[in-house]
C-alpha cells in the first residue's frame, strides 16, 4: 500500500486516481499507524513553500519522514520539500533530507515563468524510476526549482537553463514535474516507484 | 524547450458535448467521457471542458463527468462555464480539475481572480476572454459574443495578469467558428502584451492553421479547437506529425 501524505496542501484526487490506474493501492492518510504500514510514501504538493512547511510540522508529518527508511516520493512542491531550504518569500527549512536549495527561475531564464507545460526529459544519471524515458515529455508547472549537487539529480529539461526534473539520493526520490498529469509516461513513473525495493 | 500545446475544448451542456458555429446552433456530437479518453488516446495536451448548462440543478451531471473523466485520464484538466465565485472552483477542484477557466464572473467581479489566487495558486486560474473588432479596437465580449463591452482586450488581460491569472485563452469571436485560421493580429497584440502563457482560441480549420498560429506568433503556447476535432476534419496525431515536420516542438 502506498500512503499519499495528506498535510492539508493542494489536491490529491488525480494522484489518488492515478496509482489506482496502475493497479496500486493508495491512502491519502496523516496517520502515523497506516504510514508505518505503507510500503511506500508520496509527498504530493502544490502552492507555496512557507505554507506548506509549516502544515508539514504542524501535522507532524516532518518528524514521520525525517525519521522514515521507506522509499519517498516527492512530487512538485513535494520534491522541494525534500530539500534543506527554499528562498520562496524569504528562507524556509524543508526536510534536508537532499542536500540543496530551492531557487527561483526569475532572473535565471528569459522564458516565461512560471515554467508551464509539457517539456522533454534528458537523464543526467540512471534512475530506477526513470527506466525509457530519455527524451519523453512530462508535464511541468513551477515557478522554483532544485538547485542542488548533480550527483543527486537524475533528470534536467531545457529551459534556457538545465531545469532540474527529477532528483534521488538513495531511497528518496523527487519529481518537479506532475507525473499523475504527465499521461502514460507519468504512470510509468509512479509504477516504477511503486516497484522500487 | 517547452511543446507547443493542442488542447481540445469539450462544450457540454446537460451531459453531451456541444459546438455550433458562433456559438449559435448548438448541436449534439459525443459523450464527453468517451471523447475524453479518444482525445487522450490520440496525443491531445491537455483537455478543456466548458459546462454551459444554463440551470443550476443540471451542474450536478457536469461535476459527475468531471469526476469519470479525471479518474482515467491523466493530464492536465481545465474547466469554466458558470464560474462566478469562489466556491465555484472548489466545486471542480474537489472533482479532479487542475485548472479553472473564469471569464464573464472575472468581468463581473476582478477580485475573483485574486481571491481564487491566493487560495489555490495562480497555476490554477485561467483567465479566458472572448474579444472582438469594434472601429479597429479589440474589445471584451460577454454571453458567448453576443454583448460587446467597453473594456479593451489588452487592458483586461493585463490587469487579469496582475490580479494573478495563471494564463490567458484568448478566443476571437470574429474568427470563431469560421474556419479560415486564428486571429493572428488579435493574438500578436496579446502576445506583447502579457508574459503569462496565451491559448490561441478561434478559427482553426485545417492544420496549416495551427502551423501558421506558431510561426507567425511566437508568443503563443497552445491552440485550441474544438469542432474540427469533434467531427474528425483534423486528426491529432496527424496534426502533431505534421507540425513537428514543419519544425514546432510537440510532444510525440
Amino acid at each position: 500500500m502506498v500512503a499519499i501524505i495528506d498535510y492539508g496542501v493542494g489536491n490529491l484526487f488525480s494522484l489518488n486516481a492515478s496509482l489506482n490506474k496502475i493497479g496500486q493501492q493508495a491512502c491519502i492518510t496523516n496517520d502515523i499507524n497506516v504510514i508505518n504500514q505503507a510500503s511506500h510514501i508520496i509527498l504530493p504538493g502544490v502552492g507555496a513553500f512557507s505554507d506548506a512547511a509549516k502544515l508539514l510540522s504542524a501535522s507532524n508529518m516532518d518528524k514521520v519522514l525525517m525519521n522514515n527508511k521507506k522509499p519517498i516520493l516527492g512530487i512538485c512542491l513535494g520534491m522541494q520539500l525534500l530539500f534543506e531550504k527554499s528562498y520562496e518569500f524569504g528562507i524556509t527549512d524543508g526536510l534536508g533530507l537532499i542536500p540543496g536549495e530551492i531557487v527561483p527561475l526569475k532572473g535565471k531564464i528569459h522564458q516565461k515563468i512560471p515554467h508551464m507545460g509539457w517539456n522533454k526529459l534528458d537523464i543526467t544519471n540512471p534512475s530506477p524510476i526513470l527506466n525509457g524515458m530519455q527524451d519523453q515529455f512530462v508535464y511541468f508547472v513551477h515557478s522554483f526549482y532544485a538547485n542542488t549537487n548533480n550527483k543527486y539529480i537524475t533528470s534536467v529539461v531545457e529551459y534556457d537553463i538545465a531545469v532540474t526534473a527529477t532528483v534521488q539520493k538513495d531511497n528518496i526520490f523527487g519529481c518537479q514535474f506532475h507525473p499523475e498529469k504527465s499521461g502514460e509516461v507519468g504512470l510509468r513513473l509512479l509504477k516504477y516507484f511503486c516497484e522500487y525495493k | 524547450m517547452l511543446s507547443k500545446r493542442i488542447i481540445p475544448c469539450l462544450d457540454i451542456r446537460n451531459g453531451r458535448v456541444v459546438k455550433g458555429t458562433n456559438f449559435e446552433g448548438v448541436r449534439d456530437v459525443d459523450d464527453p467521457v468517451e471523447l475524453a479518453r479518444y482525445y487522450n488516446n490520440a496525443g491531445a495536451d491537455e483537455l478543456v471542458f466548458y459546462d454551459i448548462t444554463a440551470s443550476v440543478e443540471q451542474r450536478g451531471l457536469f461535476t459527475n463527468i468531471l469526476t469519470k473523466v479525471a479518474s482515467e485520464i491523466f493530464i492536465p484538466l481545465t474547466v469554466g462555464g458558470g464560474i462566478n465565485e469562489v466556491e465555484d472552483f472548489e466545486r471542480v477542484l474537489r472533482c479532479g480539475a487542475d485548472k479553472v477557466s473564469v471569464n464573464s464572473g472575472a468581468i463581473k467581479n476582478k477580485y475573483l481572480i485574486s481571491n481564487a489566487a491566493k487560495k489555490y495558486g495562480s497555476q490554477c486560474i485561467v483567465l479566458s476572454i472572448d474579444a472582438k473588432r469594434v472601429d479597429g479596437k479589440f474589445k471584451v465580449c460577454t454571453m458567448g459574443g453576443r454583448t460587446i463591452t467597453d473594456i479593451d482586450l489588452i487592458e483586461w488581460a493585463k490587469e487579469g495578469e496582475t490580479l494573478g491569472a495563471g494564463e490567458i485563452v484568448l478566443n476571437s469571436i470574429d474568427t470563431d467558428g469560421v474556419k479560415n485560421g486564428f486571429d493572428l493580429p488579435m493574438l500578436e497584440q496579446l502576445c506583447n502584451a502579457v508574459k503569462i502563457p496565451v491559448i490561441a482560441s478561434g478559427g482553426a480549420g485545417t492544420e496549416q492553421d495551427f502551423k501558421i498560429l506558431f510561426e507567425k506568433v511566437q508568443g503563443v503556447d497552445a491552440g485550441l479547437a474544438a469542432s474540427i476535432f469533434h467531427y474528425k476534419q483534423v486528426s491529432i496525431p496527424n496534426l502533431k506529425n505534421y507540425l513537428s515536420e514543419n519544425g514546432i516542438s510537440v510532444r510525440l
